[in-house]
């Protein structure tokens, strides 16, 4: 194996050849440098696509602070080369290498990925390939790092579990400790690697796929997830931290241009809209605040070590964070003369949240203002619980052209169950009028955003048991869009067909799929999140190859008893819940927000005793006495 | 703001580019300073407009894939602020490999930087050469032709004028020194001269160790 200095002499003579040679040597300020042999546990932290995307990565950011923390321990970086440095890089005999000391991954304890979206599936397989390991995790031996992920797309972990050991479901920041302890632990007891795949399986929160057996009926869906060992939950839940910990505010810094430049703060984890389509909102709850002090102070702390111009509010619902008013207020005066950007996403569709932003005004030189209804009839709304009226949403919209804002920005997304061409027509209607309040309050230079994505019956949630529209469908639908929206004061943007087939398959897929990945990737698919470097084709043929059906997984209404790929991992909502959920939906009935009343999705009994030991006001989900007394 | 507007100084910084900013390009070279200056938390002067920028400029360009032991830029400072305390304050937020030598206070009048560079020197480290290749005699060659056509980025130009003095520092290890044209719009490279040479300029270190500015 190379050593780092080979490496890093040999990457002089490459990188004057690659695009943004910046992207592959590391150094940034804030990096952590740890010498290497006075840890035990070495642990790569892989963003599986470029360096420009990977840097700003909040949930990888948290895990590199949270491991360099420990005396014991180090976490290094790598990304995905673009493929003119992954060339140059194979043609070199370079293997893919942790950016800060230039260790090729494969001399790391550890290598974690994360999986925030299922596009990413291909570049795993090729980064596990130019580290020069086994793709497959019955093909690694004990010579070999433990290979783990997590993230959002975990949660349905089955397409990923032959090429992954040991996946976390849920939060990352206690369950990394009890991962690297217990890696540890089996290094010293020198027992074999299975004994490894036991002791991780005892976690919660984590699945070690090799432990549990999956089988079929003859029309190809599940008969029966079983764990084959006593050590494998069934369900796996995923985990929770009771309280989120201090933010990170030691941001690394690039030295080159990327595409997030700023200090992310997430003010509120979880959330309680229950919008039906959202997998965010079912998989993160319960709602989590940090307090307002909290979050100022690091600010402060992220302004001093980073020096970034850009401040990122993070949240699934700005709107709901309790004490909002309060936090605009007092960022705005702190920050006013600092010439810094502050945005704040996921605004409720209502008059306060353009006065929240015009107090951010000074903050926030240019752009538009942007606000998801998501659907633009009644009926598609109380059939996915978007609780609003078009009269309240052009309201909003009068009251942000009436502020100034020439841009108002729309978010669309077409293909919810039972919509009807009707229902995309409306959308065209809205927007339509939307602009029509723009010209009557601002004139010509009124503008309209409309970015309209297809949806995606995701796991966890309550439309998981349902079909994707077909492609023709979606077709005709764009295709209304498109003709509507036609003229120079509209921007519409679409999501291509075949990228929401794409990701239809992957997300809602079981362990067969595996051999699908494994065959587009042979078939050369890699960076399948870049629309220029996605092809379709290779998909299907590798479908056709691993004689598997695309449509068997996107395009048929699940059973409400089928046992789904997802079934043996739990997120503490009640598939009874999901099951209530859908019919509501199919009735149209609204299911409000639950912060001020609970309606027992199932998170408190899943976990009662994390609950019992946290204090009330850390979740925005009652006590539990108080739900028993109920 | 307020109606007494600040002092305006104007801060000439010396400064050293290391190795991990070898690959970095002068555009995003502009966006490390700009932190660098928040993170000092220095009074620096804006430039108006809609999205104000900090007013700091480099000299010249460095080529991506040099280091540089004598970088030269103009800071402006809406505020009084001591050079001994600039140099400071810049190097406790400087990222690693930039290291701040030397701040002078120069009078706002003095023409923009970049129109006075004359010439910029460099010392170039062979890690390698062909066998059998004879460095002074292709260097002695090389300065003697009258002209060196060649193409950079499908434009021809000739490189000869350019080149003010070449010379062999040392044969083992092979070592050259070079001082070049770095005015506006007539700017030597010195991974084109030892193209010019016959060598592999990513077989070489170049670091800029100098740069030559016209009397002001
Ligand atoms: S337990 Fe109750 S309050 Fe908490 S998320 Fe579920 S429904 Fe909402």
């Amino acid at each position: 194996m190379r050593n780092a200095e080979q490496i890093e002499r040999q990457l002089d003579r490459i990188l004057l050849k690659v695009q943004k040679p910046g992207r592959y040597v590391g150094g940034e300020l804030n990096q952590v440098l740890k010498p290497w042999d006075e840890v035990k546990t070495h642990v790569a932290l892989v963003f599986p696509d470029l360096y420009d995307l990977g840097l700003a990565n909040l949930g990888l950011a948290i895990l590199y602070d949270q491991i360099n923390a420990r005396p014991d321990a180090l976490a290094e970086r790598a990304y995905a080369p673009w493929i003119d440095m992954e060339a140059e890089m194979r043609r070199a005999g370079i293997p893919l290498y942790g950016l800060e000391s230039k260790t090729p991954l494969a001399g790391f304890d550890i290598i974690g990925f994360t999986l925030p979206y299922e596009s990413l599936y291909t570049n795993v397989l090729n980064l596990l390939d130019l580290a020069g390991l086994p793709l497959l995790s019955s093909e690694r031996d004990a010579r070999h790092p433990l290979v783990i992920a997590g993230g959002h797309a975990a949660f349905n972990p089955e397409p990923m579990s032959r090429f992954i050991d040991a996946l976390v479901i849920g939060e990352g920041e206690e369950v990394i400790h009890e991962i690297i302890n217990t890696h540890q632990a089996w290094k010293a007891s020198g027992e074999p690697r299975e004994d490894l795949w036991i002791r991780l399986a005892r976690l919660p929160g984590v699945y070690v796929p090799c432990l549990y057996e999956v089988s079929y009926h003859p029309d190809g869906t599940l008969s029966g997830i079983q764990p084959t060992h006593p050590a494998a939950a069934l369900p796996v839940l995923k985990r929770v931290v009771a309280q989120l910990p201090p933010p990170v505010t030691r941001f690394l810094v690039p030295s080159i241009d990327i595409v997030h430049n700023r200090i992310a703060i997430e003010i509120m984890r979880g959330c309680t809209r229950g919008c039906r389509f959202c997998q965010a909102g079912m998989v993160t709850r319960p709602v989590r605040e940090r307090p307002v002090d909290e979050i100022l102070t690091a600010i402060d702390d992220a302004l001093l070590h980073t020096g970034y111009e850009e401040i990122a509010l993070l949240s699934l619902s700005s709107s709901d964070y309790t004490n909002i008013k309060g936090l605009v207020e007092a960022v705005s005066s702190r920050y006013r003369d600092q010439k810094l950007t502050v945005s704040l996403p996921s605004l409720r569709i209502e008059s306060f949240s353009v006065e929240l932003m015009e107090g951010l005004r000074e903050l926030r030189p240019g752009g538009g203002f942007t606000i998801a209804p998501e659907a633009a009839t009644e009926r598609m709304r109380q059939i996915i619980n978007k609780g609003i009226t078009s009269e309240q949403l052009l309201e909003t919209v009068r009251a942000i052209y009436s502020h100034g804002w020439l841009t108002v920005k729309l978010y669309f997304m077409i293909g919810h169950p039972e919509e009807t061409l009707d229902d995309v027509q409306a959308i065209v209607d809205l927007c339509q009028a939307v602009l029509a309040e723009g010209r009557r309050i601002c004139g010509g230079r009124a503008r309209v955003h409309a970015g309209v994505s297809t949806f995606i019956p995701k796991a966890h949630t309550p439309f998981q048991w349902v079909a994707c529209d077909s492609v023709e469908q979606i077709h005709a639908k764009q295709d209304i869009l498109r003709k509507g929206l036609r003229h120079s004061s509209f921007k519409l943007t679409w999501v291509d067909p075949a990228v929401t087939m794409h990701e239809a398959w992957l997300s809602r897929g079981d362990r067969r799929i595996g051999a699908v990945i494994q065959r587009a990737w042979q078939l050369g698919a890699k960076f399948d999140a870049w629309q220029d470097q996605f092809h379709a084709e290779t998909w299907l043929r590798a479908f056709a190859d691993v004689g598997l059906d695309p449509d068997f997984y996107s395009h048929r209404m699940r059973a409400q008893d089928e046992v789904l790929p997802w079934a043996h991992i739990s997120t503490a909502v009640r598939t009874t819940y999901l099951k209530e959920e859908l019919r509501r939906s199919q009735q149209g009935i609204l299911r409000a927000d639950c912060r001020d009343h609970c309606v027992a999705c199932g998170i408190l009994p899943g976990f009662n005793e994390l609950r019992m030991n946290t204090p009330p006001e850390a979740w925005k989900c009652p006590p539990v006495s108080q739900v028993k007394a109920r | 703001m307020s109606d007494q507007a600040p002092s305006l100084h104007r801060i000439r910084l010396h400064y050293t580019r290391a190795k991990e900013l070898r690959y970095v390009s002068t555009l995003d070279m502009q966006l490390v300073w700009e932190r660098t200056l928040r993170r000092a938390r220095l009074p620096v002067a804006f430039t108006q407009g809609f999205t104000p920028r900090v007013r700091f400029h480099m000299a010249c360009a460095l080529p991506l894939g040099f280091t540089s032991t004598d970088e030269v830029a103009d800071l402006w400072l809406a505020g009084d602020a001591g050079t001994a305390e600039v140099v400071e304050k810049l190097n406790a937020a400087a990222p690693p490999g930039l290291v701040v030598k030397e701040a002078v206070e120069i009078p706002l009048s003095l023409p923009a930087l970049q129109t006075r560079v004359e010439y910029a020197e460099y010392s170039v480290l062979l890690s390698e050469v062909p066998d059998g290749f004879d460095l002074p005699a292709s260097v002695e060659k090389l300065l003697r032709a009258q002209s060196l056509p060649r193409t950079r980025r499908e434009k021809a130009y000739d490189l000869r004028p350019l080149i003010d003095r070449l010379e062999v520092v040392s044969s083992t290890p092979p070592e050259l020194w070079m001082r070049l044209s770095a005015r506006e719009g007539a700017t030597g490279r010195a991974d084109e001269v030892l193209l010019a040479l016959g060598l592999d300029p990513t077989a070489a270190r170049i670091e800029r160790t100098r740069l030559v500015f016209k009397e002001d």
